[in-house]
């Protein structure tokens, strides 16, 4: 089975400083795949190389068998592949409901509605008149993420979801995306804990310093591997 | 007694006038932190726009806004595309040294189409028209016309930011240009239409100022100082403060007017500065 989305010897920059040199990744639909690294790997980098925020080559992004790389962000959604970004970035001058609404911008069609979001999230149809940084951490994670899938993405890609959350919040969370993901969703899961990133996904990809250092089925790695991969020698 | 009464009632209407100078300053600086310079050159500009209008077709000045507006509306859309977008950076320098570069381009194109004559728009008597509201005190209907025209552009700028779609993504792209992108949001094309409108209402603004008195190519400056001062002492809130910052403005010039006819514009600016050193963030701050 072919990939939904794959990169190429994906190479990227801010100005003259290079933080990716080459990656080759690829995911297919229905699979959730992580990508664990330590701080300043380049995992964000890469995933922005993804959304069109940062300028790439044509083929060095492919999804659907089409070379979208070098698109600009705002066209990128369109084409079915949501965000959400590290520090979930929720506009603080929209209400909850608002936020949720901004993802729906590009009118992709699909099954996503506001209801539905509420139905995954009920706490935020209680809150849906609060500014959305009102809210706490956790249920600021769970506006974004919701944001995200207003777009109807076939692709969902999520930053270090569970940054600065608590424990309990964190499965909260991720409870909800499993049951949005066993509906057919391809998802990218960016994550600090690789205990939870085994746990979540079928893949693993691990950066470092701008490359792949490690990638296989999250079951089979060893934790002397991934370890290795992770810190180095 | 009246007479201040009186005084405090032309205020009220001229303020209308200001804030529609005003609110395309405030909702450019509001979503795009760019200061437009030539925001009051390009007030004149649609003045003679509207005056070309009004001799070249032979229309009334009210029919004239309807070629006026959209011209403006297409302008104001390619400025930004073309130019002010480029400008855009952290660096708010950048932009304020092209739109003064505007101001003098078009002063300078006024200047040498239309010389430096005074120019008035013509209105078939309605600048003089008035209605009797008491013993000895009457309004002009002219700027009843131009304060009812602020409140509606008001109500509706605060609609359409408040409830539609594009408002939306207007304050969103003003929050986070880039988390706004990943929504599918085209922030070029977003800014155009700020600038759209922004200049748009310069087309009614234009007209108006045309009729109520006479102007000139170089008169922009002064009137960006107005809008300037509207939008402030307002405080950057919302459309309803910049509206009440023109009405503040307007009032304090009419008074001053009364106790000396030299005093008007003084009095606005003294105002304006006790604002600033009473109440920085104006009369209607944002709230959060
Ligand atoms: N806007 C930027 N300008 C310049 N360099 C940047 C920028 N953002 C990231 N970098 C650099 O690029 C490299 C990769 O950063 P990136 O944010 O992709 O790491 P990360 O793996 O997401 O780390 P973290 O776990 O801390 O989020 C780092 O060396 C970082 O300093
Ligand atoms: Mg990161």
């Amino acid at each position: 089975m072919s990939a939904l989305l794959s990169t190429h010897a994906l190479k990227a920059w801010y100005g003259d400083f290079q933080a990716l040199f080459g990656i080759d990744f690829e995911i297919r639909a229905q699979e959730i795949v992580a990508i664990i690294g330590a701080n300043g790997a380049g995992k964000s980098t890469f995933l922005k190389a993804i959304t069109g925020v940062l300028p790439v080559a044509p083929g060095n992004v492919v999804f659907k068998g089409r070379p979208i790389g070098g698109r600009k962000a705002h066209r990128v959604v369109a084409e079915g592949i949501a965000m959400v970004p590290e520090g979930r970035r929720l506009f603080p001058s929209l209400s909850v409901e608002e936020n949720l609404c901004m993802g729906a911008y590009a009118k992709r069609p699909g099954p996503w509605s506001l209801e539905k979001v509420y139905g995954l999230f009920p706490v935020l149809k209680e809150k849906r008149k609060v500014p959305g940084t009102a809210l706490s951490g956790g249920q600021q994670q769970m506006v974004a993420i919701g944001r995200a899938l207003m777009s109807n993405p076939e692709l969902l890609i999520c930053d270090e979801i569970s940054l600065g959350l608590a424990p309990t919040v964190i499965k909260e969370i991720y409870a909800a995306l499993e049951r949005i993901t066993r509906d057919g969703l391809t998802a990218i899961i960016v994550e600090q804990d690789v205990l939870t990133a085994e746990r979540v996904s079928q893949r693993l990809y691990c950066f470092q310093e701008g490359r792949v250092s490690l990638q296989g089925n999250s079951r089979d790695l060893t934790h002397e591997q991934i370890s290795h991969a992770y810190f180095g020698v | 007694m009246t007479i201040w009464i009186d005084a405090i009632i032309q205020g009220v209407l001229v303020g209308g006038l200001y804030a529609l100078f005003a609110m395309g300053l405030s909702l450019m600086f509001g979503i795009m932190r760019l200061v437009n310079v030539a925001h009051g050159d390009l007030v004149i500009l649609m003045s003679f726009i509207g005056l070309m209008v009004v001799e070249g077709l032979g229309l009334q000045p009210f029919a004239a806004m309807a070629v006026v507006v959209p011209i403006a509306l297409c302008m104001g859309y390619a400025l930004q595309r073309g130019v002010l977008n480029h400008t855009i950076s952290k660096d708010p320098l950048r932009s304020l040294i092209v739109t003064f570069g505007i101001s003098i381009v078009i002063q300078n194109l006024l200047l040498a189409f239309h010389s430096a004559d005074t120019r008035a728009i013509h209105s078939a008597g309605l600048e003089s028209q008035s209605l009797p509201i008491a013993e000895n005190l009457a309004v002009g209907v002219l700027p009843v016309i131009m304060f009812a025209t602020a409140v509606m552009l008001t109500a509706g700028l605060q609609w359409l930011f408040g409830s539609t779609r594009i408002g939306r993504a207007f304050r969103a792209t003003s929050d986070d240009d880039g988390a706004a992108a990943l929504m599918g949001i085209n922030n070029a094309h977003i800014y155009a239409l700020a600038t759209a409108i922004a200049i748009g209402i310069l087309g009614v603004a234009g007209v108006f100022h045309g009729m109520r008195t006479t102007f000139a190519p170089t008169d922009g400056p002064a009137l960006l100082i107005y809008a300037f001062q509207a939008v402030i002492i307002g405080g950057m809130g919302s459309f309803w403060g910049t509206l009440a910052g023109g009405v503040l403005l307007g009032i304090a010039q009419a008074i001053g007017a009364r106790i000396d006819p030299g005093w008007g514009v003084l009095a606005g600016h003294l105002m304006f500065v006790a604002v600033l050193l009473f109440k920085p963030n104006g009369f209607f701050p944002k709230t959060r």
